[in-house]
C-alpha cells in the first residue's frame, strides 16, 4: 500500500516538473485573487483589519478548487484513472497518492501567498511561524481531503467543473471558519495561544474524521 | 397507494386549514404581537428539516453499504423534504426575526448552521440533477459528508461569532411546548410523512418503468 | 526474468483456469448495454467479441475487468469473484481503448511506473524488456505524446502484459498498427494462448481475426446473437447476423 502511494506521487511530481503547468498556473491564478481581493477591499491605502487572513484563506480555496479540477482532468485523459483502479493495490492507496500530491502543490503556493497577503494587507501573518504553519497545513489537508475524493468521485459526471465547488465549499465551511479565525487570532496583536489551539484542534479533528471517511467511501464510489 | 393514503391527506390537510384557529388560542405574546405566531410554523418545519435531513444521510449510509435502490429512493425524497421545509424554516425564520430582533438576519449558530446544512441538501439535488448516470452514489456520498459535518459546522459557527458563546445572540425562546405547537408539530410531521411516501412510491414506478422498458428491449 | 519468477513477485497467489460469464446483463437507465450474454474461456483459448459500434463490447470488458459490476448475472474466474480484490486484480490485464498511458512520461516511465503498482520489484528492468519486445527500445526516453497512435498501442500493449496475467482482456488491439506489428501482435496473442493465458479481445477487424480466434461471439445491442467455435467464414456470418 506504501509502495502504490510513493509510486503514484512519485510519478505526479515527475508529471509536474516536466511541464510545471499545474504549480504555474495556480500560483498565477493565487496571485491574481490576490491583487481581485486587494483592489476590492483595500480603501485608502489600508485593508480594513483582519481582512488579510480572510483573503489568504479565500484565495486558497479558490485556487485550491481549480489545482484540484486539473489534476483529475489530467487523469482523465487516457482514462488512467480506471489504470489506476485496476491495479492490485488497495484502491484508497489512489486516494491517499492524489492526496499528498494535491498537498504539495497546494503548501507550494501558499509558501508564496502567505508571505504576498502579509505585505499587501497589512496583516502581521508571520508573527508566530509554527502556529500559522500548522493552521494552514491541516486546514490545507481537510480541505484537500475533501476535494480529492469529490473531484475523483466527479471525474465521470457531466458538469464536474461546476459540481466541484457546489459540492465542496458547504461542505468545507468548518475548514474557512476555523483557518480564517486560527489566522486572524495568529495575526492579532494581543495573542491568546489557547485561541489559535481551538481552532487548530478543530482542523486536526476535522483532518481524522474527513480523511478516515473518504478511505471509507472511496472504492464504493468509484466501482459502478 | 395503500388504502390508508387519501384519507390520511384529508386529514392532514384539515390539520392545517384549522392550524390557525388553533395557533389564535394560543397566549398572545406580549412583545411581538402577532408575528410572533409565525413561530408556530416555522419551529416544526425546522425540526423537519432536520429529520429529514438525518434521514437523507442514514439512507444514504446504508445505500453506499448495500447497494439497494430502496434506500437511494429514501435518501432522495429525503433530501427534497429537506430542501422544501429548509426553505420554509429560512423563510419564516427572517419573517419572526425582523420583529423580535428588528433585523432580517442574524449571524447565530443554529441559523447559520441550518442555512449550510440547506445548502449541503440543496447540492445533493444539483448533484444527481446534472450529474448524469451514476450519480446516485456520488450524492450518497455527499449526504454522508454532510452529515457527518453537522457537529463541526455547529462548533465553528458557534464559535465563529465569538469565542465566548455565553453572549449568545438567540435569547431563550419565548415559548410554551403548549397544544398549538404539538399541534403543528403533528402537522408538520404528518405532512413530512405523507410527502415522503408519495416521493418514494414516484420513485419507485420510475424504476418499475425502467425496469419494464429494458425487459421490453430484451423480447424484441 | 523468467516468467514464473516474475510471477512470485506478483503480490497475490491467487490463479484460475476459466473465466465464465453467467446470463450477464448491465444497463445505465434505461439503456440495455449488455443483454444477458454467456460464455465460458478457458487457458489457453482466444475468444473474440466482435460487432459494431455500441454492441457491448467495451461494457463486458469492463465488467470482466472488475470496473463495473454486472447489473445482473455473475462473471467467475475460476472459483473467485470480483470480490476477490486486489489478488484477482493482479491476475488481469487489460489494454483499454483509451490506452491508459500518461503522456508527459516516457515510455519507459510508464511501463516501470505500472510494473511496480503491479508488484514486480525491478520495475526498470522489466519495462526495459517490454520496449525491446516491442521493438521501441530506440524511443524509451521518449514522452509518449510524441509518439504515433500505432506506436502508443504497442506500449500500451506491454502496459497491459507487463505483469504477465493470465486474464488478457485487450480492446480493440489492432487499432492503429502497421502490418509488422500487427504481425508481431498476432505473434504475441498466439504465445500467450500457448502460454495458457485466458485471451478476451474485442475488435472490429474481421479479418485479422479469421484463424485467431478459438471462440467468435457476435454482439449486437448488447445481445449475444451467435457463438461460433473453431471459427472460418467470420466475415459471411457477420453479414448474416450483424446484417450491416
Amino acid at each position: 500500500m506504501l509502495r502504490a502511494i510513493w509510486l503514484i506521487v512519485r510519478k505526479d511530481l515527475t508529471v509536474e516538473v516536466r511541464s510545471r503547468e499545474l504549480a504555474y498556473t495556480t500560483l498565477f491564478f493565487a496571485i491574481s485573487c490576490v491583487l481581485v481581493f486587494a483592489f476590492s477591499l483595500v480603501q485608502e491605502g489600508r485593508a480594513a483589519e483582519g481582512v488579510g487572513a480572510g483573503v489568504l484563506w479565500m484565495t486558497i480555496m479558490f485556487a485550491g478548487n481549480l489545482a484540484l479540477g486539473r489534476t483529475f482532468e489530467r487523469e482523465r485523459q487516457s482514462e488512467t484513472l480506471r489504470a489506476l483502479m485496476l491495479v492490485p493495490a488497495p484502491r484508497p492507496a489512489v486516494y491517499l497518492g492524489k492526496l499528498t500530491g494535491i498537498v504539495l502543490l497546494l503548501l507550494l503556493t501558499e509558501g508564496v501567498l502567505v508571505p504576498l497577503v502579509a505585505l499587501l494587507f497589512q496583516a502581521e501573518l508571520l508573527a508566530h511561524p509554527f502556529w500559522l504553519v500548522s493552521v494552514v497545513a491541516m486546514g490545507t489537508l481537510g480541505f484537500a481531503a475533501v476535494g480529492t475524493l469529490f473531484a475523483a468521485m466527479l471525474v465521470r459526471a457531466r458538469s464536474r467543473d461546476v459540481l466541484l465547488p457546489v459540492l465542496l465549499y458547504p461542505i468545507t465551511v468548518p475548514v474557512i471558519i476555523a483557518g480564517v479565525r486560527g489566522t486572524m487570532a495568529i495575526a492579532q496583536p494581543d495573542f491568546e495561544v489557547a485561541v489559535v489551539r481551538f481552532w487548530f484542534s478543530l482542523l486536526v479533528a476535522f483532518d481524522v474524521v474527513f480523511i478516515t471517511l473518504a478511505l471509507w467511501t472511496f472504492e464504493p464510489v468509484m466501482t459502478d | 397507494m395503500p388504502k390508508w393514503f387519501s384519507p390520511a391527506v384529508l386529514v392532514c390537510g384539515v390539520m392545517f386549514a384549522i392550524s390557525p384557529l388553533v395557533i389564535a388560542q394560543a397566549p398572545y405574546e406580549s412583545t411581538m404581537g402577532l408575528v410572533q405566531k409565525v413561530f408556530y410554523y416555522h419551529m416544526p418545519s425546522a425540526w423537519v428539516f432536520l429529520t429529514a435531513s438525518v434521514v437523507c444521510g442514514i439512507a444514504s449510509a446504508r445505500f453506499l453499504a448495500t447497494g439497494n435502490p430502496r434506500h437511494d429512493r429514501t435518501a432522495l425524497a429525503a433530501a427534497e423534504m429537506a430542501v422544501l421545509f429548509g426553505l420554509v424554516t429560512l423563510v419564516t425564520g427572517p419573517l419572526w426575526a425582523r420583529k423580535a430582533w428588528g433585523t432580517w438576519w442574524v449571524w447565530d449558530a443554529r441559523i447559520t448552521s441550518s442555512l449550510v446544512g440547506w445548502m449541503i441538501a440543496w447540492a445533493y439535488l444539483i448533484l444527481r440533477q446534472y450529474g448524469g448516470p451514476g450519480s446516485e452514489k456520488l450524492a450518497a456520498g455527499l449526504a454522508l459528508f454532510g452529515m457527518a459535518n453537522v457537529p463541526f459546522i455547529y462548533v465553528s459557527v458557534n464559535y465563529w461569532r465569538t469565542i465566548h458563546p455565553a453572549t449568545t445572540v438567540v435569547p431563550k425562546l419565548p415559548f410554551s411546548m403548549g397544544f398549538p405547537l404539538l399541534f403543528c408539530l403533528a402537522a408538520f410531521y404528518f405532512l413530512m410523512f405523507l410527502l415522503m411516501k408519495l416521493r418514494v412510491r414516484v420513485a419507485e414506478q420510475q424504476a418499475r418503468l425502467d425496469a419494464i422498458y429494458l425487459s421490453l428491449d430484451e423480447q424484441a | 526474468m523468467t516468467r514464473a519468477s516474475r510471477r512470485e513477485m506478483v503480490g497475490g497467489s491467487v490463479d484460475f483456469d476459466e473465466v465464465s460469464v453467467e446470463d450477464v446483463s448491465r444497463h445505465f437507465g434505461r439503456r440495455r448495454a449488455v443483454s444477458r450474454v454467456t460464455f465460458r474461456a478457458a487457458r489457453g483459448m482466444i475468444v473474440g467479441l466482435l460487432g459494431p459500434n455500441g454492441a457491448g463490447k467495451s461494457t463486458l470488458l469492463a465488467m470482466l475487468a472488475t470496473v463495473l459490476r454486472p447489473s445482473s448475472g455473475a462473471i467467475r474466474y475460476g472459483s473467485l469473484d470480483a470480490t476477490a480484490g486486489p489478488a484477482l486484480r493482479s491476475r488481469i490485464g487489460v489494454l483499454g481503448h483509451d490506452l491508459f498511458l500518461y503522456p508527459e512520461l516516457t515510455a519507459r516511465e510508464n511501463l516501470a511506473f505500472f510494473a511496480g503498482l503491479y508488484g514486480i520489484a525491478d520495475s526498470d528492468a522489466c519495462a526495459r524488456a517490454a520496449l525491446e519486445r516491442a521493438q521501441l527500445d530506440t524511443r524509451r526516453d521518449d514522452p509518449v505524446a510524441s509518439f504515433s497512435r500505432g506506436m502508443r498501442q504497442r506500449v500500451a500493449l506491454e502496459r497491459a502484459l507487463i505483469h504477465d496475467p493470465r486474464l488478457a482482456l485487450l480492446d480493440e488491439p489492432f487499432t492503429g498498427l502497421d502490418d509488422a506489428s500487427t504481425e508481431a501482435l498476432l505473434g504475441r496473442l498466439k504465445a500467450l494462448r500457448h502460454g495458457g493465458a485466458i485471451v478476451i479481445l474485442a475488435t472490429h477487424d474481421l479479418d485479422l481475426a479469421e484463424g485467431l480466434l478459438d471462440t467468435a461471439l457476435f454482439l449486437r445491442d448488447g445481445r449475444n446473437v451467435e457463438t461460433l467455435s473453431a471459427p472460418g467464414g467470420l466475415r459471411s456470418t457477420y453479414r448474416t447476423v450483424i446484417g450491416r
